[in-house]
């Protein structure tokens, strides 16, 4: 007996619908970049300086109590938040203090880190500091640049491999499904206003990765096709393309998604961040390599015959309503 | 037909077997670090010491692990160990004013030896960087400017042939203005942030901590890591503390370590002439917060020497000291060891004087850069700082050591679920895989860290990618009833065009991922980087292996995935 997620020889038809299918992505990414733009992503002391403060007690957090201990050293604006997590001890009680970069600083001077502990240990006799990250100002502007180039420089390369390995149609398709899931992704972070911080750069490439990876396994297939079926119709092609590789699509994401679950559910809070980013990646990049790469490509129309140079090369757009 | 050759099989074979053994020490991690710490030390000890010599506890440590196995370890990054992380950015145009500001007295004397003809000099407020001088007579200007150009000395740099330190020129009809020109500026910058570098590296060695990463970042940041530490306030505090540099009077020299230094003198040893000891009088006669400047130099006869320049105090008691002691050894102390004793050859006056010995160009660089060891060039910015607990650092590898566990097992059983036996080869490859990629991180010395973990745990899932690639398109080559040995080499070989694609793209990614990344972040490229490699490895070769080897002994008629 073999477990089956996709059962053999499926034939969905994945672009009856695929105005419908492309309409809702449309709609996800201006709602995520409307997020964006309205109320900003929540960005860690990385991307705007400032300092944290993780703290450890046996005694239950009261923010208030923290906030009170704190307000006397006027250091601007304070973020406190407890966080939880089922890998702790049940006497193992965590906070997060977020301080604004100070003003005339870059990192924060031993004097005012040492305000803070005294002002913490004064109200809770029994806190610890387990760590402490300060970023200045000056670094976090590089950091915000530099990991933007990094995420525009991978989506870059990505299209000269995939237009020197296949067409500048798959090309394209692949790079728009890769844009749909950055946007996404950071839509969904503004939306959820989760901390937006460096480790979540790695996960957006990894996601751009792993988007590409399931892309390419389908336009790998769609190639192959376009040589055996000449005369078939695109989007029957890409519609056999995909029902081929469908299990393998499937297959493979289950089994990330396994890896990355356990890491969500097991591996501690100071990575969950980094984690939910990627889950939410597989899922969406998933769908994209199907939904939004297929249709791009399916759209742009392709060259048919690859065995010999065609003179019109790119001129040929495939009858969709076919 | 299905068929890889012998030398093949055991060459994967091999490379399996390799990784794996790589990998091991990593299982032992505490008893490995504790053996390689005690074979240092043995090492330290000298060549040949007898094992006899050796103590009883340090021959203990190094007995845990067989000495024939590997013994190198994944390091563990600060998120995972603790410690401390500090950026500092070196103030470079601090060195600018000093240097200026310890020119004036040169100039000065200069200028007023021509007094008859420059008339009165007047230094005017000016930037901290540059000098301006002001003359009595303006039609003497081209005089004055000439003389201040006699000071220009030519600067050592690779590109700056026949360029000068300082730039003179006039402004008006009766100013003078002196700055470091763009060469000296670019060499004193690149000097600056060595001796930073240098600096911090001796003050944190002296504390003796566990390999700590004292790295230059671009051209003027220094990153430190140092891990074990309490915290970055008290890295900064040892990074702070000022060593200590003098020039002292030589009495006496001497081998014997237990001699008598007299009322008034004391005993130093000599810093790289081990058994040389060296009675000096204990008051020096200038010290190193007197000194601001010294540089790697050549002297008359072009050996290397050292130039070292003084502030006006310490200038003035150089001078009067080396002009009473002419012939007389001198010594230059730095944290009470005796760095050289140059004989002084004349008067020394204005301040600046040359080091001259037996120096190799390399000894001159490193005497130069260690007589400014006593206080940083230039002030130190700190522009990012990280302190993890070492109960963190732990938290996080007990909590990622369960996931890796709980994902592993869950895509162990999937896997096998889902393929039955080809699901088996699929897990020992994706066993192998694992290994092989602890074996690599140990191999290359890379530093595993949290996001690192994650890219493993990644690595995890999609690994058996390719396998799956492999063997869905086995399974359509089984639909078209080609015979099994055929489906199989039509399923690698087909797949194979798909999974170099799609594994490239992937790398590609994680390169870029590594170039822009830092800390945390490139451990994770790392681990993604590496796992993209193995797995393509284990799918393309081991698993091929295995399937091959069990239809050579079975030979099935049909076969199932």
């Amino acid at each position: 007996m073999r477990l089956k997620l996709v059962k053999q020889n499926t034939s969905f038809d994945f672009f009856s619908r695929w105005k419908l299918w492309l309409g809702i992505s449309a709609l996800m990414m201006v709602v995520g970049f409307a997020s964006f733009a309205i109320q900003g992503l929540n960005f860690g002391i990385d991307f705007r300086g400032g300092t944290t403060v993780r703290t450890e007690s046996t005694q239950p957090v009261d923010i208030g109590i923290y906030r009170d201990a704190m307000a006397v050293l006027e250091l601007g604006d304070i973020s406190i938040t407890e966080v939880f997590d089922p890998t702790f001890d049940d006497d193992q009680n965590v906070a997060m203090i977020r301080i604004q970069a100070q003003e005339g600083q870059e990192a924060v001077t031993p004097e005012t880190l040492r305000a803070v502990q005294a002002a913490l240990s004064a109200a809770v006799p029994d806190i610890k500091f387990v760590s402490t990250e300060s970023v200045g100002p000056k670094v976090s502007g590089e950091l915000i640049q530099t990991a933007a180039i990094a995420v525009v420089l991978a989506i870059a390369a990505v299209l000269v491999y995939i237009w020197l390995r296949f067409e500048w149609q798959f090309a394209l398709g692949a790079v728009a499904a890769l844009v749909h899931d950055v946007i996404l992704t950071i839509g969904v972070f503004s939306e959820l206003q989760i901390k937006f911080d460096l480790a979540i750069i790695a996960a957006l490439l990894t996601i751009v990765g792993y988007s590409l990876n399931d892309t390419v396994v389908v336009f790998d297939r769609v190639r192959e096709n376009l040589r055996k079926y000449k005369k078939k119709p695109l989007n029957e092609v890409l519609n056999v393309s995909i029902n081929e590789t469908l299990s393998r699509t499937v297959m493979t994401s289950v089994t990330t998604l396994l890896a990355l679950i356990s890491l969500y559910v097991l591996g501690g809070d100071v990575i969950r961040g980094f984690v939910f980013a990627m889950i939410w990646g597989v899922i969406v990049g998933t769908y994209s390599s199907v939904f939004v790469a297929s249709t791009i490509l399916l759209w742009l129309g392709v060259k048919r015959d690859w065995s010999k140079k065609d003179p019109n090369a790119g001129g040929q757009y495939a009858n969709i309503d076919a | 037909m299905l068929q890889i050759e012998g030398w093949k099989r055991v060459l994967i074979a091999l490379t399996c077997v390799m990784g794996l053994l790589l990998a091991v020490p990593n299982g032992f991690y505490t008893r490995v670090e504790q053996h390689n710490d005690a074979v240092q030390a043995i090492a330290l000890m000298g060549e040949d010491v007898p094992e006899a010599q050796i103590p009883a506890d340090l021959r203990a440590d190094r007995d845990q692990w067989p000495g024939w196995m590997p013994s190198s370890l994944v390091n563990l990054g600060l998120d995972l160990r603790g410690g401390a992380h500090l950026l500092a950015e070196v103030q470079v145009e601090d060195v600018y004013a000093s240097r200026m500001e310890a020119s004036w007295p040169e100039i000065r004397d200069l200028l007023r030896a021509e007094r008859a003809t420059i008339g009165t000099i007047r230094l005017q407020p000016s930037e901290p960087d540059e000098l301006r001088i002001r003359i009595g007579e303006p039609s003497a200007l081209q005089t004055a400017l000439t003389q201040v150009r006699t000071l220009a000395r030519p600067v050592q740099t690779l590109t700056g042939v026949g360029a000068n330190d300082i730039v003179v020129r006039a402004e008006g009809t009766d100013t003078i203005v002196v700055t470091l020109s763009e060469e000296e500026r670019l060499a004193s910058d690149q000097r600056t942030v060595q001796q930073s570098l240098e600096i911090v590296r001796r003050r944190i060695d002296e504390v003796g901590t566990r390999e700590p990463t004292i790295q230059r970042q671009g051209t003027q940041r220094i990153l430190i890591q140092v891990p074990g530490i309490g915290s970055a306030a008290e890295l900064k505090e040892i990074i702070g503390t000022t060593a200590q540099l003098t020039f002292q009077p030589v009495v006496n020299r001497t081998s014997d370590p237990d001699a008598v230094p007299g009322v008034g003198n004391e005993l130093v040893p000599s810093l790289d002439e081990p058994g040389l000891f060296y009675v000096l009088e204990t008051a020096p006669v200038v010290t190193g917060e007197d000194l601001v400047d010294a540089q790697p130099a050549f002297d008359q006869n072009g050996n290397p020497a050292v130039n070292f320049r003084f502030n006006t105090s310490g200038a003035r008691r150089f001078g009067d000291y080396t002009a009473e002691n002419i012939g007389s050894p001198f010594a230059i102390v730095l944290d009470n060891e005796v760095v050289s004793a140059p004989v002084i050859q004349s008067h020394i006056p204005g301040g600046s004087g040359i080091i001259t010995g037996n120096f190799t160009v390399e000894e001159s660089t490193n005497l130069a850069v260690l007589l400014r060891a006593g206080a940083l060039p230039a002030e130190l910015i700190f522009l990012e700082e990280r302190t993890i607990g070492p109960e963190l650092g732990q938290d996080s590898i007990d909590a990622g050591k369960v996931a890796t566990m709980v994902a592993f097992a869950a895509v162990l059983v999937f896997m096998a679920l889902s393929y039955g036996l080809f699901g088996l080869f699929a897990n020992v490859a994706l066993i192998i895989n694992i290994g092989l990629i602890f074996g690599l991180l140990s191999m290359i010395g890379a530093t595993l860290t949290l996001p690192g973990i994650a890219g493993i745990v990644l690595t995890v899932g999609m690994a058996v990618d390719a396998n799956v690639l492999i063997f869905e398109r086995i399974r359509e080559e089984l639909k078209t009833s080609k015979g099994p040995a055929r489906a199989i080499e039509l399923g690698y070989e087909k797949a194979l065009s798909a999974i170099l694609d799609a594994n490239i793209t992937t790398f590609i990614t994680a390169v870029i991922l590594f170039a822009m990344g830092s800390g945390p972040v490139r451990g994770f490229a790392i681990t993604l980087g590496l796992g993209i490699l193995t797995s393509v490895f284990t799918a393309i070769f081991v698993t091929r292996l295995l399937v091959v080897i069990w239809f050579e002994r079975r030979r099935p008629k049909t076969i199932e995935v």
